[in-house]
């Protein structure tokens, strides 16, 4: 690879309580393209998207070990900012949840936080609708509660929210779970244009999911990391027996 | 066993104590209804009769009036300044304080000794007799720190009797805002106070407002606190440290020392109306606030 890794995950160990989440992960994750983090439930996907932007924070009686470097530099070195940090690696979580307010509120959340009032806001909000692909369908109802959309559509308003803070990665928790087929497509189509600019970590919805937008996969199983690979070989050509078993369809 | 033979061959006949689930589905249904009723039927008892026995002597001299002749005569104007003037300072000053402290315990602090002592001191405060707080502040607020008989004292003193209500309910209502609005909130890069007052306190507003409107209610209606910070001056108060009267007081000093039945009674019907017509006006908004949460 040309590029530096945007991402580099370096043997993380994290626990809680007793329960090992994941166990001596080490990872890289490129620049402008979707990693896919696949495996069955409980491998320690959305603990490993969570701890990228520290949301694990607030979570009592946890243990880390080993390093998350991004462009280089060490998230959890002490005096790091965690809001900032937050506002350059976005998530998008595996339910639709938009805050109780207009849809316009809910785009505008971050920005707004930052202090960014007026004329800014307007052009940052059709921007990132437009990008998450869901402009046409809200462009005459903004100002109306984000709760009256579809689940499909207010996941979508939860992409452009994301976008609006003009981050460097976005972190997408199975983000198309709870939406139908064509909803599915959509956010997958604007993942494809968004992965021209970030770095996307995504926790596809299934193996199909992850074949059909990942440009580079990691099989997590158990806290583990399986194996990685650049492009679909992953899923055609696994080199692990467990992977393929997996992506075969054997279990999980 | 014949017996139990017998009973598999009506099954459909559970009896219970000699009475069939219908039977005891229609005296249950009678009961409940009774109760009801006889519930009612007190509240609507006592309204109709204080308002029976005192509007008769309300005119507009007495509400606006000055007491005369230790309340004999004259009217009540300074008890309804005083009584006003007394509940709003007091929600005013309890309810930061106790938002705060809610949001304390909720947000700022993860569950420990100092956790437990904070809700067990406001647990044991609002089991509390008023009287005693009425003390406490005759003596820390009239006498240690000098206010003496005042509005000043007397609304410190009921901020601190509603302050439990206040912490408990606000808590509650913070509670129950759903934990996945804070991550997001977070992962959109609010720091914790911009999460708290962005999601959080919009959210519990309704739940946080129940509490005042309990606490408001039991400073309009307080007597034994008030009479013992506020004192029980007939003028109508000038600032912040006159002494004062509330209504109630009032009409616990009226009907004591029989000064006057029938504006005892009228003060009372006063006291009522206010009540009811706050509870109203305040259920009002809070429907409002509620509607427009709803429709975000």
């Amino acid at each position: 690879m040309a590029d530096q890794p945007k991402i580099e995950i370096q043997n993380l160990t994290y626990r809680y309580g007793e329960h090992t989440a994941l166990n001596n992960v080490s990872l890289e994750i490129p620049p402008r393209a979707v990693t896919a983090l696949f495996g069955p439930a409980g491998g320690g996907k959305t603990t490993l998207l969570r701890l990228i932007n520290r949301l694990n924070d607030t979570v009592d009686g946890t243990h880390r070990r080993g390093q998350i470097l991004i462009d280089g530099l060490d998230i959890y070195a002490s005096g790091t900012d965690v809001p900032a940090l937050r506002r350059r690696v976005g998530m998008v979580f595996a339910l639709p949840l938009p805050l109780p307010m207009t849809i316009f509120e809910n785009v505008t959340y971050g920005p707004r936080l930052q202090g960014v009032r007026g004329k800014p806001l307007e052009e940052l909000a059709e921007r990132s609708l437009r990008q998450a692909a869901i402009w046409d369908e809200v462009a005459d109802r903004l100002h109306t509660p984000a709760l009256a959309l579809s689940g499909g559509q207010q996941q979508r308003v939860c992409l452009a929210r994301v976008l609006a803070l003009e981050p460097e990665v976005i972190l997408l928790d199975e983000p198309t779970s709870g939406l139908d087929p064509i909803s599915t497509a959509k956010v997958e189509e604007s993942l494809l244009t968004l992965k021209q600019e970030y770095a996307i970590i995504m926790v596809p919805h299934s193996v199909q999911q992850a074949a059909r937008v990942a440009d580079h996969a990691a099989f997590l199983l158990m806290g583990e990391l399986i194996e990685t690979s650049p492009g679909v070989r992953l899923f055609t050509r696994p080199r692990d027996k467990r992977t393929e078993d997996y992506v075969t369809g054997r279990f999980g | 066993m014949p017996e139990e033979r017998r009973s598999e061959g009506k099954p459909t006949r559970r009896r219970l104590g000699g009475l069939n689930a219908r039977n005891t589905n229609v005296l249950a249904g009678g009961f409940v209804w009774l109760a009801a009723l006889g519930t009612l039927a007190i509240l609507v008892f006592i309204i109709v009769y204080v308002l029976w026995q005192g509007l008769p002597h309300v005119s507009w001299e007495f509400l606006t009036g000055t007491p005369t002749s230790m309340g004999r005569t004259g009217g009540i104007g300074p008890m309804i300044v005083s009584t006003v003037a007394l509940s709003f300072l007091s929600v005013l000053i309890a309810f930061p304080v106790g938002v705060a402290t809610a949001i304390y315990l909720t947000e700022y602090t993860r569950e420990g000794t100092l956790t437990r002592i904070i809700r067990f001191g406001t647990e044991a405060l609002a089991g509390v007799p008023s009287i005693i707080f009425g003390l406490f502040g005759f003596v820390f607020f009239v006498i240690y720190l000098g206010f003496g008989w005042s509005l000043l004292s007397g609304a410190l003193t009921l901020a601190v009797m509603i302050l439990p209500t206040i912490v408990r309910t606000s808590e509650e209502a913070i509670l129950t805002v759903p934990k996945a609005y804070r991550e997001v909130s977070y992962s959109l890069g609010a720091s914790r106070w911009q999460m708290v007052t962005t999601v959080v306190l919009p959210a519990a507003l309704p739940g946080i407002a129940t509490g005042v409107v309990l606490g408001l209610g039991r400073t309009v209606g307080e007597t034994a606190a008030v009479i013992l910070t506020a004192g029980a001056a007939l003028h109508m108060p000038t600032s912040l440290f006159s002494p004062a009267r509330s209504m109630a007081v009032h009409f616990y000093v009226l009907a004591r020392e029989g000064i006057s039945d029938s504006n005892a009674w009228a003060t009372g019907a006063v006291l009522l109306v206010t009540i009811l017509f706050t509870n109203v006006i305040i259920n009002r908004l809070l429907l409002r606030a509620m509607k427009r949460q709803a429709a975000r």
